[in-house]
């Protein structure tokens, strides 16, 4: 396979990758670095690309992979200036400002998520993914994801009540 | 649609029982301009997970390409260059060894003969010079023969 040709099996789902890499890692610039990151390794599996059925799939396992690697060791790291840590204890006026915007209330909520269900809200509620392949993405049953599913949808519920009912946001 | 209908599937997008086409459906609903009051608190919800569908990956692929393939074909193709030294100059020696040490051989067999004997005389003198410095054990003998007289 060559550049070319490479280039063309990625384009429909590298969006995809970076999402859910910037789901999982917050920043921007990290989600970045991820997805080349995961779309070099691809490149040097080149020659057995073919054998896999879905090729997408077996990205966002890499992808996955790849994410919860960086987070574990960020954490074993002591440095803790996570972004979500860092802008959850000092909002700044900026943010206070944003947070008024209710889009990004809920893209707060969802990042206060335990990242599974995090990744399985991204995968669902936005990629949309089947359950199918989402179970074999995570290499977890269906049955499982769903309960996991239903657990972080029923958390973002009670926040947003929280939010309209009191107007925090 | 009814509003039942639509509380329903929103109870039953909560326990994750939803299909993939109930949730479109639902998205849909909540991105209309007729969402029921009470149901508006879901409307960004639904809004949020349309609009990071938009999200898009900005960064060029090109350079990452072709990173590891040349360093593989650079350390074989150094390999067999390497090799082939190796054996071009062994095979080399060897036949240079035959070629140009040479045994002494002659085409023509006059030219031959003559080198021979140059050689044959070259080493009978050699011998002889050996043979001059040993004559005196000769003298050995004659004393032996004079003090043991011989039956």
């Amino acid at each position: 396979m060559n550049q070319n040709e490479f280039v063309h099996l990625v384009a429909p789902f590298k969006d995809k990758i970076f999402r859910v890499a910037k789901r999982l890692l917050i920043s921007t610039e990290e989600a970045e670095d991820a997805t080349q990151e995961v779309l070099v390794k691809l490149w040097n599996k080149n020659e057995r690309l073919d054998s896999y059925n879905s090729v997408e799939a077996f990205a966002m396992t890499i992808t996955k992979n790849y994410c919860f690697d960086q987070l574990k060791s960020k954490r074993a790291g002591n440095l803790k200036i996570v972004h979500t840590n860092f802008t959850n204890r000092e909002p700044s006026l900026h943010q206070q400002v944003e947070d008024s915007d209710s889009l990004n209330w809920v893209a707060k909520i969802i990042n206060n998520l335990p990242e599974q269900q995090r990744l399985i809200i991204q995968m669902r509620d936005i990629e949309q993914y089947e359950f199918a392949e989402i179970a074999k993405i995570l290499e977890m049953n269906e049955t499982a994801i769903r309960v996991a599913l239903s657990r972080a949808r029923k958390t973002i519920r009670e926040f947003m009540i929280k939010t309209h009912s009191y107007g925090i946001g | 649609m009814e509003l039942d209908k639509k509380e329903a599937l929103l109870e039953k997008y909560f326990e994750g029982e939803t299909t993939l086409a109930e949730e479109n459906e639902l998205k849909i609903y909540f991105s209309s301009a007729a969402v029921a009051s009470h149901l508006k608190q879901y409307q960004s919800l639904f809004k949020y997970y349309a609009s990071e569908k938009n999200q898009n990956f900005k960064v060029e692929l090109d350079g990452l390409k072709v990173k590891k393939r040349p360093i593989v074909w650079i350390s074989i193709a150094a390999s067999v260059l390497v090799l082939l030294g190796l054996g071009f100059y062994t095979f080399n020696s060897a036949t240079n060894d035959k070629t140009n040490q040479g045994l002494g051989t002659y085409d023509n067999p006059e030219e031959a003969f003559k080198e021979t004997q140059k050689a044959l005389a070259m080493l009978s003198n050699h011998v002889n010079v050996g043979i001059e410095s040993i004559q005196y054990v000769e003298n050995y003998e004659n004393t032996r023969d004079q003090i043991f007289i011989m039956e």
